[in-house]
């Protein structure tokens, strides 16, 4: 006579369990772009004058095209571009004066697909990451992420992410 | 030699030891039940989010309310059409809804954390930025201004 309890079938019915939540649940898929939105306001935007060389207009129409600058560009070129137009490491006359003045507006149509605004805020979010990054290596030999949180503070003031969006056009179609 | 085969022929094969295996179990029990999370809401709209490198970890997820955007699937096509619908928890909604979807669920957050509530756009990648921008609007005016536009990691190819 043995008095221990048969265990043969709590494997049956932990697998039950298991196969009941991988059923009922799904691999959480959390991660996304995050972007702080401005206030609403009523009131006119100032009227502010930036010089025109600290500011990087970034239009996207309805056909999902690109127009940087009054200049159509590829979306694979965006990211370069803008890293050029901020850092302006030839301080040449038509980009911004210095990083932290830089201004980059966004505008797109009411016909642009998501995925392509998406994109373009991405690459343009990528500009300035890879930036930081580039400075954080430089100053202190590491990437962005892993420096102290006052440098991070530091970087951030030398480069800001200053990212206006505009009003978005009503041209092309929406679908 | 004979003595072998005698003492196999007697026990015959040994019985596998399943002891462990309900451990085995659990322990994949445990890690699913940490790495998912329960589908509370069934999606009424098809929504394949874009892909982007930017990404940021959605952290405190009960300081998270998410709003679906897309055409609705099959089964509710004959009813709502195939234009690009919102949807907020598990119904079919409108842009009037949007601010009374926030102010509920900002309703459950202790007001301490309420200023650190994010809002998970999971927009479907063909949607046209009309509907987009309109929403945007909203939660402006709602002043939910932390968002996430919700994206897969890219894939290389």
């Amino acid at each position: 006579m043995s008095n221990e309890i048969n265990a043969g079938s709590m494997a049956d019915i932990a697998f039950l369990l298991l196969i009941f939540f991988l059923v009922t649940t799904q691999i959480s898929e959390d991660k996304g772009l995050l972007v702080k939105l401005p206030p609403w306001s009523t009131e006119p935007p100032p009227d502010f004058k930036a010089n025109s060389r600290n500011l990087y207009s970034v239009l996207v129409n309805a056909q999902n095209q690109l127009l940087v600058r009054g200049q159509a560009m590829d979306i694979e070129k965006l990211r370069e571009n803008t890293k050029l137009f901020i850092s302006n490491p030839r301080q040449e006359s038509d980009k911004a004066t210095n990083p932290a003045d830089a201004i980059v507006s966004l505008k797109n149509d009411r016909g642009t697909k998501y995925s392509t605004y998406l994109r373009v805020y991405n690459e343009l979010q990528a500009a300035y990451t890879e930036l930081r990054n580039e400075m954080a290596l430089k100053k202190y030999g590491k990437d962005f992420e892993f420096v102290t949180d006052s440098q991070k503070k530091e970087i951030r003031e030398l480069i800001p992410l200053i990212l206006s969006e505009a009003e978005p056009t009503a041209f092309g179609d929406e679908k | 030699m004979s003595k072998f085969k005698e003492s196999a022929a007697s026990k015959g094969a040994p019985a596998l030891n399943t002891a462990s295996l309900p451990d085995i179990v659990f322990m994949l029990l445990f890690f699913f039940m940490v790495v998912t999370k329960l589908r509370d809401t069934e999606l009424k709209v098809n929504v394949r989010t874009p892909e982007a490198s930017q990404l940021t970890k959605l952290e405190n997820k009960s300081l998270v309310n998410f709003i679906y955007v897309g055409r609705p699937t099959v089964k509710y096509m004959q009813v709502y059409g195939t234009k690009p619908r919102i949807q907020l928890g598990d119904k079919f909604a409108n842009m009037e809804d949007i601010p009374l979807f926030l102010e509920k669920h900002k309703l459950q957050i202790p007001e301490k954390q309420q200023t650190q509530i994010t809002s998970s756009l999971r927009i479907d990648g063909d949607v046209t930025m009309g509907i987009v921008g309109d929403i945007k609007t909203a939660l402006r005016k709602a002043n939910q201004l932390k968002i996430n536009y919700s994206a897969k990691p890219l894939q290389k190819k």
